[in-house]
Parts: C-alpha cells; sequence; structure tokens
C-alpha cells in the first residue's frame, strides 16, 4: 500500500440530523448520520478520484485495494472478544498480553501488522479506562475491525474528555466515585485494548462461552460485560 | 520503533511537564485542549517517526521520543465534575514537552 502510517480515518465532515436511537438495552449512543444519505461528500468524491488515479497508474491495482478491504472485513470484535475470554481464563496468557500485546496475540495467530503498536489496559475495580482519539478516530482495526459511527463523531469525541462519567453513564455505565476514570486519548502510534472486568459468577465457563459476554464496546471502555440477560437467554 | 537502550530521553518516568503552549502549522498530533497544560510522565513508548514530516511525504527523522503524559481531569477542565482523582492520558512527542520549574 501507498502512504499509510495511521490507521485512522478523518472524521472531519459535518453532522447533519441528529436523530437518538435507543438500543436494546435502554442506552443512547451520540447521535451520527446516514452514511448513504444525501450527495457524496467533497472527501468521498476526492477519494474516489485518488483511488481511480492510484489504479490508473499503475501504483495499486484494484485487486490489492479489494484485498486490504478483504483483510479489514475480516476483522471483527469477535476476535477480540476470543483475546478477551483467553486473557480471562489463562493468567500466563493475560500478563503476556499486557506486557507485549503483539506477540501474545500471534500466540493465537492474529497478526496486528506495523502500522501501529498496540497496547492492552486493564480494567479493575479501581479504575475504568476508555479510549478515544480526539484528533481523528485512531482505533485497534486489525484486531476490531472497522470503528463504529459514533467512535468517530464529533460528539463522542470531544465529550468524553471533558464529561468521561457523563457519557459514560449515557452508555448505560455507571462508574462508582471510588473508582477512576482513566480517558486514553491516542494520540500517536499506540492503538488501545481495553480488557475488562470479568463478571462475577463467570467461573469456570469455556472461553467460547465468555467470549459471547464481551462486545466491541466493552473493549473500547463504553461497556461492561453484563451476566444478567445473557445468562438468562441461555 | 527504537530500542529504549538506544534513545536518549530527555524525560524520565515521573517527571512532571508542560505541554507547549504553542500553535502549529499542518498535521500535528498533540491536541490544543493539553497544550499550557502539566502533566507526568508515565511511560516511554520509545523513538518514533515524526508525524509532523510523514504527513508531508518526509521520512519522518529524527526520530523522536514518544511518552505517555498524564493528566489530572481537575487540572484540564475548570469545575470538572468528576473525583479528584480521575486522569486523562495522552501520547505526546518529546518536543512538544517542556520541563516545569
Amino acid at each position: 500500500m501507498m502512504h499509510d502510517d495511521h490507521d485512522h480515518d478523518h472524521a472531519g465532515d459535518g453532522h447533519g440530523h441528529h436523530h437518538d436511537h435507543s438500543h436494546e438495552h435502554g442506552h443512547v449512543h451520540p447521535p451520527q448520520k446516514d452514511h448513504d444519505a444525501g450527495p457524496m461528500s467533497a472527501y468521498e468524491v476526492l477519494e474516489e478520484a485518488v483511488r481511480t488515479l492510484l489504479v490508473e497508474k499503475g501504483i495499486v491495482t484494484a485487486d490489492e485495494i479489494a484485498a486490504q478491504i478483504d483483510l479489514m472485513d475480516s476483522r471483527t470484535p469477535s476476535l477480540g472478544a476470543k483475546v478477551v475470554a483467553r486473557a480471562w481464563n489463562d493468567p500466563g496468557f493475560k500478563s503476556r498480553l499486557l506486557a507485549d500485546t503483539k506477540s501474545a496475540l500471534l500466540e493465537m495467530d492474529i497478526d496486528i501488522g506495523t502500522l501501529a503498536e498496540f497496547r492492552t489496559i486493564e480494567n479493575t475495580s479501581d479504575t475504568h479506562n476508555v479510549v478515544v482519539c480526539t484528533l481523528c478516530s485512531c482505533y485497534p482495526k486489525l484486531l476490531l475491525g472497522v470503528p463504529p459511527a459514533w467512535y468517530k463523531s464529533l460528539a463522542y469525541r470531544s465529550r468524553v474528555v471533558v464529561d468521561p462519567r457523563g457519557v459514560l453513564a449515557e452508555f448505560g455505565v455507571r462508574v462508582p466515585a471510588g473508582t477512576e476514570v482513566r480517558v486514553h486519548d491516542s494520540t500517536a502510534d499506540l492503538r488501545y485494548l481495553i480488557l475488562p472486568v470479568r463478571p462475577a459468577g463467570t467461573e469456570g465457563w469455556s472461553e467460547d462461552r465468555l467470549s459471547a459476554l464481551v462486545t466491541r464496546d466493552t473493549m473500547i471502555g463504553t461497556a461492561v460485560p453484563e451476566l444478567e440477560h445473557k445468562a438468562a437467554a441461555e | 520503533m527504537t530500542a529504549h537502550s538506544q534513545i536518549a530521553t530527555r524525560f524520565k518516568v515521573g517527571a512532571r511537564v508542560r505541554i507547549a503552549d504553542r500553535s502549529a502549522l499542518g498535521h500535528c498530533r498533540t491536541p490544543w485542549y493539553l497544550r499550557g497544560r502539566i502533566g507526568e510522565i508515565v511511560e516511554v513508548h520509545g523513538a518514533y517517526h515524526d508525524p509532523e514530516r510523514l504527513a508531508y511525504h518526509k521520512p519522518g527523522l529524527p526520530l523522536q521520543v514518544l511518552y505517555k503524559v498524564r493528566f489530572l481531569q481537575s487540572d484540564l477542565w475548570p469545575g470538572y465534575h468528576g473525583p479528584a482523582t480521575d486522569h486523562l492520558e495522552a501520547d505526546i512527542y518529546e518536543y512538544w514537552l517542556e520541563p516545569t520549574l
């Protein structure tokens, strides 16, 4: 690929009408506009023009672009969930993951490449961590896939640094006053994965069963794994 | 990244630093809301290519040491609502850091 030192998108476009939507567990996400609404933005036109020129000039091939899109599409939060479940069940793996995320992921045949470094940060009863990129939308894509639209929204990026507890409450996470909230603004070459707290009552569970509790948002820090509704469904 | 032993770092873990309060033309990875603020070095990440040069297709040299800097939320935002123990961390390149007196 060409110059590709940052695995982020530039979320500089405006934001259209606001339409909050409730989720099944009752929280409200920051507003976001529909991606395919209205005419192409200037940035979308620019992207298409540059991509077409790169292919016409033989700098990259359409196959290479398609292969990269396929790689990104193959990375989903379920991959991260497997990692978290392994860390919950294997203390040795957990300590290796916290010490050297890239090497630990290779043990699971997950190659996160060399575009950015990864760090894993553990949530505990003392500290709740949450990740943002206020400058654009840096995100551990090669482990969790494409970030959700709200992660790139101006509302999330600007508000979570100023009022993290308020934003977390909107996501349904109420952090006790005795627990420190620590916001990680991923401003540079590192990407952050949150290792959420393992829910009580999951002792003896298999990694497969545990991984079903680990949603994308729990690895961003905007949710905590919940046992109740999952257990009730079994 | 270059191994820690091979790089000269200006600041050590535990040092108090001020983020430079200046503007930068073009691409820059130091958020405005941290400029002029004081924090503590909590980790030395190593040496990385300089994003302010990389963005313009330069080689990004010389390499820049990158630090994780921790700020008290109450130092960043007057009237911060949460407990005094809440923090924010960001990764900042050395040439944006100044020693505090």
